[in-house]
C-alpha cells in the first residue's frame, strides 16, 4: 500500500470515529481580550445538518474561521475531514478548501462577473474542462431555481437570488461539507426560508450542512441538531433543538 | 496546467484591464510619463554625447619634421604614431600637397610669383585621437622624438571636451537613476492601490480554494499588459517626433550644422526599444506580483 493510500485509509477511519468534524478542546485567543473560543469540544457526523447559535461575540465566526483554515486554534485540535487543519502546508490549503462549499450572509459575489461566471469559477479553479463546465454549471443553476438567470450581473438579482447564486457556487464541486456563515442575515423572512428548504434538500443529497444563525424561527421550525455558544464556549447542544434565548 | 486554465487565466487578464477602467488608465498614464521623460532624456544625452564625440573625432595634433629629417625617417616615425593607443588615425601631408592644398584654399588655383615650393619641407603627419583626453600624453611623447620640429594642437579645447564628455555622462547617470527610483516607486504605488481596491475579489477566491498562482496569475498578466501598454505609447509618440525635432533643430540652428551631428531614430531605438519595454513589462510584472503577494495570506 503507497503512503498515499495509508493516509486516505487512516482519515477514513478517523471519520468514521470521530465524525467529519472534530474539535478537541479547542481554544482561540486573539492578541488582546478574552479567549473567542474556549475549550471547545464537539463531533459533527457525516451527513447532519447542525445549526451553530448564539449572540454576537459567542465564538461562532471564530468557529467557521477555524473550520476554514482562515484562524489555526491557539490550543486543542481541528479535525475536518480527517485532516488536522493545524498541520496543513500552506500550498495544500486550496486543496483543502474545495472540500468546503462556503456562503455568506453578504454572499460575496465576483461583481463584475454574470451568474455563470461567478459559479463557473469554481470550477475553473479545480481546473474542470470547459465542457463539463458547459454541464455542470447550468444543471446546478437548475437545482437552486436560477435557471432562467445565467447572465445577469449580481446587482441584477435580489438579495435571494444573489445567495443562491452563492449556493449554486458553493455545490458545484459536490463538497463534502457545505458552511453556510448566517446566510439568511441579509434576506426576507420568504427569501430564507427559501434558501433554508435548498439547504436542506443539499443534506438530504448527502453534503454536511452546517448553519451559524440568528433566526430564531427558522432555527425552531427546522428540528434540527442546535449548538448554542455562548462567550466562546458550547452551552447547549440537542438533537431537534431549539434556540436558547441568552438571558 | 492544462490549456484551458491558461487560456482562461490569459483572458481574465486581458479582461481585467477592462474590469478596472481608471485603475488601468492611471497605471498607464504613469508608465507612460516615467517612461516618456526617461525616453527624452535618453536621446538627449545620447545626442549631446555624439555631437561630443564627433567634435573630438575632428581634433587632431600635427607634426612637422625638421628639414634634414629622411623621408624613411618620417615614414618611421609615421608607423610609430600609428601604433600608440592614443591615435585612431594618421593622415599624412608631403610638402607638395600641403603647397597645392593651400593654393586651392586660399588663391583659389591663381597662386602665381612662386617659382618654388614655399612649403617643400613642410611634410605633416596630422593624427586624430581615439580619445581627446589622451592628448597630453600623446604630445608628450610625441616632444620626445628628437626629428619632430614643431606640434600644434590645442589644449583648451581638448580639455574643454574631455569634462563636457564626463560630465554628461555623470549627469546622465544620475538623472537616469532618479527617474527610474520615481517610476519604480510610483508605478508600484498606483498597483498597489488598484490591486487593493480587489482584496475582496481575492478574498472570495481563496476561500473557494484558489491556488495562489490562480489567483496571482491573472493580476500578473494585467500588469505585465499594462506595462507592455504603458512603454509602448512613449516609443511610438517619441519615433514620431524625433525626426521632427532634429530637423527643427538642423532649420533653427543651420550655421552649427557642421557640429550638430545626430543620431538617428534607429540608432536610438537600438537601445530605448528594448529598455523601455523590459522596464514597463517588467516594473508591470514585480508591481503586480509583489502587492499580491501580500494579499494571499487570507
Amino acid at each position: 500500500m503507497s503512503r498515499k493510500e495509508e493516509k486516505r485509509k487512516r482519515r477514513e477511519k478517523m471519520i468514521e470515529e470521530q465524525g467529519l468534524i472534530h474539535l478537541d478542546g479547542v481554544s482561540k485567543v486573539y492578541s488582546a481580550g478574552a479567549p473567542a473560543l474556549n475549550g471547545v469540544t464537539l463531533h459533527i457526523k457525516k451527513g447532519e445538518f447542525v445549526f451553530i447559535v448564539g449572540d454576537s461575540g459567542s465564538g461562532k465566526s471564530t468557529l467557521i474561521k477555524l473550520l476554514l483554515r482562515e484562524l489555526t486554534a491557539s490550543n486543542g485540535k481541528v479535525w475536518v475531514m480527517g485532516h488536522d487543519v493545524a498541520k496543513l502546508p500552506r500550498r495544500k490549503i486550496p486543496k483543502f478548501r474545495r472540500n468546503l462549499g462556503i456562503v455568506f450572509q453578504d454572499f460575496r459575489l465576483l461583481k463584475d462577473r454574470n451568474v455563470y461566471e461567478n459559479v463557473a469559477f469554481a470550477q475553473r479553479i479545480i481546473e474542470v474542462p470547459t465542457k463539463e463546465i458547459r454541464r455542470n454549471v447550468p444543471a446546478i443553476l437548475a437545482t437552486v431555481g436560477l435557471a432562467g438567470k445565467y447572465k445577469a450581473k449580481p446587482k441584477q438579482l435580489s438579495g435571494g437570488e444573489q445567495q443562491r447564486v452563492a449556493l449554486a457556487r458553493a455545490l458545484v464541486n459536490k463538497p463534502a461539507i457545505l458552511l453556510a456563515d448566517e446566510p439568511t442575515g441579509n434576506l426576507d423572512p420568504k427569501n430564507s426560508w427559501e434558501i433554508m428548504m435548498l439547504l436542506d434538500e443539499i443534506n438530504a443529497a448527502g453534503t454536511t450542512v452546517v448553519v451559524v444563525t440568528h433566526n430564531r424561527e427558522i432555527v425552531n421550525a427546522m428540528q434540527k441538531r442546535v449548538i448554542t455558544m455562548k462567550r466562546g464556549v458550547i452551552v447547549s447542544d440537542e438533537e431537534e433543538g431549539e434556540y436558547i434565548d441568552e438571558d | 496546467m492544462k490549456i484551458s486554465t491558461l487560456f482562461y487565466t490569459l483572458r481574465q487578464g486581458f479582461r481585467g484591464i477592462f474590469r478596472n477602467k481608471w485603475f488601468s488608465l492611471a497605471s498607464i498614464a504613469t508608465i507612460t510619463t516615467c517612461l516618456f521623460l526617461f525616453g527624452v532624456l535618453y536621446a538627449v544625452v545620447m545626442n549631446f554625447q555624439h555631437i561630443v564625440k564627433t567634435a573630438q573625432s575632428n581634433m587632431s595634433v600635427t607634426v612637422f619634421f625638421y628639414e634634414d629629417t629622411t623621408d624613411a625617417r618620417i615614414a618611421e616615425i609615421g608607423d610609430l604614431i600609428r601604433i600608440r593607443e592614443e591615435v585612431s588615425d594618421v593622415k599624412f601631408t608631403s610638402g607638395d600637397e600641403a603647397w597645392q592644398e593651400v593654393q586651392e584654399t586660399l588663391f583659389h588655383g591663381q597662386a602665381e610669383g612662386f617659382p618654388t615650393n614655399p612649403l617643400e619641407n613642410h611634410e605633416n603627419y596630422e593624427i586624430f585621437l581615439s580619445d581627446v583626453a589622451k592628448q597630453d600624453s600623446l604630445v608628450t611623447w610625441l616632444s620626445s622624438i628628437e626629428d619632430i620640429r614643431k606640434i600644434n594642437y590645442s589644449e583648451s579645447t581638448a580639455d574643454a571636451l574631455s569634462g563636457v564628455n564626463m560630465i554628461t555622462a555623470y549627469v546622465a547617470l544620475g538623472l537616469v537613476a532618479i527617474l527610474l527610483a520615481v517610476s519604480v516607486f510610483l508605478i508600484s504605488n498606483t498597483v498597489t492601490i488598484g490591486i487593493s481596491v480587489r482584496q475582496e475579489e481575492i478574498n472570495i477566491m481563496k476561500y473557494i480554494g484558489a491556488t495562489d498562482f490562480f489567483v496571482r496569475a491573472p493580476f500578473v498578466i494585467e500588469g505585465m499588459l499594462i506595462g507592455a501598454i504603458g512603454s509602448t505609447i512613449p516609443l511610438v509618440i517619441i519615433y514620431y517626433a524625433y525626426n521632427k525635432v532634429v530637423n527643427y533643430a538642423l532649420t533653427e540652428f543651420a550655421l552649427l550644422s557642421n557640429i550638430l551631428q545626430f543620431l538617428s531614430v534607429k540608432e536610438i531605438f537600438s537601445v530605448l526599444l528594448p529598455v523601455s519595454l523590459i522596464l514597463g513589462i517588467g516594473i508591470g510584472f514585480l508591481g503586480s506580483f509583489n502587492t499580491v503577494r501580500k494579499h494571499l495570506r487570507v
